[in-house]
């Protein structure tokens, strides 16, 4: 199955929309460009064999090191007829974060959305309500970015040198 | 809100303040939560009512999160087993466990089969007292406390098996990775015996009472359903998306830890309303116990972890006493363990849905990013669109038998 599904995804999105090609414990993993989401989810999801018609998750990922790919979104699709999941990432500039939304297609997408939101300052373009949904209002950072520490910066007492880390 | 729809209302224009004059339609706002007895946890709802009819709800979540997957970046794996207890509180050990085989799968290591066995009886007993709280709730929230009572008890009693198994009842911290602490105590044996035998008595004296009762089935059926569609699309999992008619259950269609040694039916409902969730769940109690039977009665000999030296804490006296304990468990309880690179994700079936962890490692000692599926933040914003057009007593039913857990939806 999986091999299908890297075929039709090459023949409909060419050999260069569809990269980062893997398979990690079972599940496969391909990575696209930001522009090809809607319209690869929405292929995978109006296919005759496939039918990723189930959205698991979406999670936001940062890596600093990166440069002009730092923010991610990792879409987990399962396929419930097929039994096959798989995930889609992308990854768009931290200067830039824009990604078009889902919420037309899975109305789950929506809180998902915002929580990549509130926690990566990612931006889906045409949500119906992109604002904060764990964190409070007022913050004025995303808190799940890397360089936000996670203990207090004046704690002298638990410098990662000291532990080897 | 409430202009547009005096504008739509047909009795526009009519001098409200008239004394005795003929009624004038007007939304008011009500705000359901975030602390209200009726909700069982910290949830806010701005519910615009027309009378008594919910007409629209916003809902407000956040009010207990405690950062969870922030922290988790910053702990070694074994540390984050016990962030995992306090999300769904009412099974913790179920999450525990799917913890424990998100990183068993990373670090590739074979639990053997009677430690399998005796996760699948522990998540089942979890299973039990998931679904004895939110029904029994559900009948105490439509009125009937006596069936409560009832049930409630043998949860304490699930509990002391617990405590039993790990020495805690809410926060379990239960197991290790590569397989269970220790192994079941006699009296853990004799205490899940004794639940076998006189749980079914309860639940049916329970059922008895609520499940064909005129006041009930007239509170619960028709009330706060959801379509099979809707219910996918909204990324529904566990009794909520069975309750619908679709039999996905994580259980069979991707065994973790044995399951598929066991014979269980998955029950499904019709119309996804709060009866056919209570229907379910009822059920599921029934399916629950006959897996702890058969796990039970085919319980295998064997060791109750696997051997895994860097990942499972040795024998206390083994620490004293022999020089290689002694260095695995400081390394262990320093956090000093490199795990590999590699993505994983592996999901449970959880007491209200697919509990899944997705776990990135950069081959450092705490993750990269590990994300919580939680089943109960991603059905509850269904909430609004399953109590338009119903009442407030309606609402209060639909939430509690969705089976929201407050610590779960806000990790």
């Amino acid at each position: 199955m999986n091999d299908q599904i890297i075929e039709a995804l090459q023949a409909q999105f060419g050999e260069d929309g569809v990269y980062g090609i893997g398979e990690s414990h079972g599940i496969l993993q391909v990575t696209t460009e930001v522009e090809n989401i809607v319209p690869m989810i929405h292929f995978l999801y109006a296919h005759p064999v496939f039918k990723f018609q189930f959205l698991t998750d979406l999670a936001g990922i940062h890596f600093p090191e990166a440069k002009g790919q730092e923010l991610g979104v990792i879409y987990h699709l399962h396929s419930l007829e097929n039994n096959v999941r798989l995930w889609i990432k992308a990854y768009a500039p931290i200067e830039a974060p824009n990604f078009p939304t889902i919420t037309g297609l899975f109305a789950t997408a929506n809180w998902m959305e915002r929580e990549a939101f509130d926690f990566y300052g990612i931006i889906f373009e045409g949500h119906p309500n992109l604002t904060r949904i764990l964190n409070m209002d007022e913050m004025d950072y995303h808190p799940m970015r890397k360089e936000y520490p996670l203990e207090d910066a004046t704690r002298h007492d638990k410098i990662d040198e000291l532990f080897g880390r | 809100m409430s202009e547009i729809a005096l504008v739509n209302s047909p009795n526009v224009g009519l001098d409200k303040t008239q004394k005795g004059g003929p009624y004038v339609n007007e939304l008011s706002t009500l705000n359901l939560g975030p602390t209200h007895p009726a909700t069982h946890g910290i949830f806010q709802n701005i519910l615009t009512m027309d009378g008594e009819t919910i007409v629209d709800a916003e809902q407000t979540v956040g009010y207990i999160h405690r950062a969870f997957e922030k922290i988790a970046e910053r702990r070694p794996f074994y540390q984050i087993t016990t962030l995992t207890d306090r999300m769904n509180y009412c099974s913790a050990p179920i999450n525990n466990m799917g913890w424990h085989m998100t990183v068993e799968k990373l670090l590739g290591i074979e639990v053997p089969k009677r430690a399998q066995y005796m996760r699948v009886i522990m998540m089942e007993l979890a299973r039990l007292t998931d679904h004895i709280v939110c029904n029994s709730i559900l009948a105490v929230d439509t009125g009937a406390l006596t069936g409560f009572l009832y049930v409630y008890q043998w949860r304490e009693f699930i509990y002391e098996i617990y405590e039993e198994m790990c020495g805690a009842r809410l926060t379990t911290n239960m197991g290790r990775f590569g397989g269970m602490e220790r192994d079941f105590t006699p009296v853990a044996i004799e205490k899940i015996k004794k639940l076998l035998k006189e749980l079914p008595a309860a639940l049916k004296e329970f059922e008895g009472l609520v499940m064909r009762n005129r006041i009930f089935m007239d509170r619960t059926q028709n009330v706060g359903g959801i379509s099979a569609e809707r219910a996918l699309n909204y990324g529904f999992t566990g009794p909520n998306l069975r309750a619908a008619g679709v039999d996905y259950d994580v259980r069979s269609l991707n065994p973790y830890s044995s399951y598929e040694d066991f014979e269980f039916d998955v029950p499904v409902g019709t119309k996804g309303d709060t009866y056919d969730r209570f229907l379910v769940r009822e059920e599921e109690m029934w399916q629950s116990l006959r897996i702890i039977q058969q796990a039970m009665d085919n319980l295998p000999e064997g060791p109750y972890h696997a051997d895994a030296p860097h990942y499972y804490l040795p024998d206390k006296q083994d620490v004293y006493h022999n020089m290689e304990a002694l260095i695995y468990h400081f390394k262990i309880v320093m956090g000093e363990i490199d795990a590999p690179v590699g993505e994983v994700y592996h999901s449970v079936e959880g007491g209200n849905g697919e509990l899944g962890f997705h776990l990135v490692s950069d081959g450092g000692r705490t993750p990269y990013r590990l994300k919580f599926r939680r089943p109960g933040f991603i059905y509850y914003q269904a909430f609004p669109e399953m109590i338009k057009g119903t009442t407030l007593s309606d609402a209060i039913v639909t939430m509690s038998s969705m089976n929201v857990i407050a610590g779960e939806l806000d990790t």
